[in-house]
């Protein structure tokens, strides 16, 4: 039995198997609209997320699945004090997959120990949340159509961001990806990343503090958000806030088939004038990330479509 | 020159970090076994300057010669049996070590999940890493010689 814990579980030939049936689903959804009736997707959410839940339960309800769970640890036996290995011993005699978030890093890797059913990993505290990088990656090759020879920027706190993390650790395994990493000094990338994974694996890269510096080269461009509190001190915020705004007159810096992309929810750091730009991509990413999640389910649970 | 009786099966630890062998006692349960143990502090070496040695009179079968590969894969490991070295054994970096080394991350799954093992996983066996099975925290030996 299969599970999904990191990104990094699927081969690169597994993921390609699995971005092409999520294309092919997108192309034709009828062909997939019932071939999941009788099977259950649990979704058991120890905190909330309504964005990463609806999109899952969307994908199964595409699928002509159904949908079990609950939304937040207080409604569930998570408040009696029952543990991640009981709960789901219990969860895989109601359902036929599970999705798990939980605040504690491993915990869904916990589960998997124990499930009878497969187990996808939908965000474990800072530590991982592969399907936001199944849809990063699914958005950037269905609208590129390529993961290689791209020069990728990654903006905001690259600290902190899991998502940033785990996206560089996808993409270095395809040719010729560069980045540029536009942060902060007190957001840089993290040592882990800059020496264990981009050095280590001779990955061309370059930081810059400023977003209008790296906008000219790029064909994708990743937007995080940069939180105040994040900062030392308020000066340094106020100095630096603006450069992390993404407005019209930077995207005019910018290639003309850039992309943007954001994992969301956005606050202010991409200016709502530029969602009508035809390169802000982070709307169709969401879309994107319900394709990546039917496939992942009909993936994980062996069903082809006739 | 200090003496110590020689033991007819066991084993003798040598080469030991001065100072380590109290750890090293109590991490290979020494403590819970029912047999003659000697620990020699700060023993006199050419090699390491001083040295702790500890000689333990035991079956052969009754220590876990792993959770020491983890501690200082450096240690000499003498198998004695007949008051004779019959063997020295090399020590390697295990693969995995469970219920060695407790997990320091507060947002860890095993700060809650309390009846889990504490599994740490040999990651980069160059720069002697592990790192914790469920949130891949690091832990790098601080006995590490080099």
């Amino acid at each position: 039995m299969r599970h999904l814990m990191s990104p990094l579980d699927f081969s690169v030939e597994e993921l390609d198997r699995l971005l092409d049936l999520a294309n092919d689903i997108e192309k034709h959804p009828d062909k997939y609209s019932h071939v999941c009736a009788g099977k259950k997707l649990a979704t058991c959410f120890y905190e909330p997320s309504t964005r990463t839940r609806l999109s899952f339960e969307a994908a199964m309800l595409n699928l002509g699945g159904s949908v079990l769970g609950f939304s937040d640890a207080g409604s569930s036996s998570a408040a009696k004090g029952e543990s991640v290995s009981d709960t789901i011993r219990v969860i895989s005699c109601y359902a036929d997959i599970c999705a798990i978030r939980h605040p504690k890093e491993g915990a869904a890797l916990v589960a998997s120990q124990k499930s009878l059913i497969p187990v996808i990993n939908a965000g474990d505290g800072g530590h991982q949340h592969p399907t936001q990088t199944l849809t990063d990656l699914l958005t950037i090759r269905s609208l590129k159509g390529r993961l290689s020879d791209l020069t990728i920027g990654l903006c905001g706190d690259l600290k902190f961001g899991r998502t940033v993390h785990s996206l560089i650790n996808a993409l270095i395994r395809y040719e010729n990806v560069r980045f540029v990493l536009i942060s902060p000094e007190e957001l840089r990338i993290p040592s882990y990343i800059r020496d264990d994974v981009l050095r280590a694996h001779q990955i061309e890269f370059k930081e810059v503090e400023r977003l209008e510096d790296a906008m000219t080269g790029l064909d994708v461009l990743y937007m995080t958000r940069v939180q105040r509190e994040r900062f030392f001190n308020e000066e340094e915020y106020i100095r630096l806030k603006d450069f992390y705004i993404l407005t019209k007159a930077k995207m005019e810096l910018a290639k003309p088939d850039m992309l943007v992309l954001h994992p969301l929810p956005r606050v202010n750091e991409i200016s709502v004038e530029v969602d009508e730009d035809p390169r802000a991509a982070y709307f169709k990413q969401a879309q994107y990330g319900v394709y990546v999640r039917m496939a992942l389910i009909l993936t994980l649970l062996g069903i082809h479509a006739e | 020159m200090l003496n110590i009786s020689g033991i007819n099966e066991g084993f003798v630890l040598d080469h030991i970090q001065a100072g380590m062998s109290l750890r090293i006692y109590y991490d290979l349960k020494l403590d819970e076994m029912d047999c003659q143990v000697a620990i020699i502090k700060n023993a006199r070496s050419s090699k390491m300057g001083k040295k702790d040695i500890i000689k333990v009179e035991c079956p052969i079968e009754a220590l876990d010669l792993d959770i020491l590969g983890f501690i200082d894969h450096d240690i000499t490991v003498n198998v004695i049996k007949g008051e004779k070295i019959v063997e020295k054994k090399v020590l390697t970096l295990p693969k995995q070590v469970t219920n060695v080394i407790k997990c320091k991350n507060p947002r860890c799954i095993t700060s809650v999940e309390q009846e889990l093992d504490q599994i740490f996983v040999l990651t980069d066996e160059e720069k002697e890493v592990y790192r914790c099975k469920y949130c891949e925290e690091k832990y790098r030996n601080p006995n590490r010689r080099k």
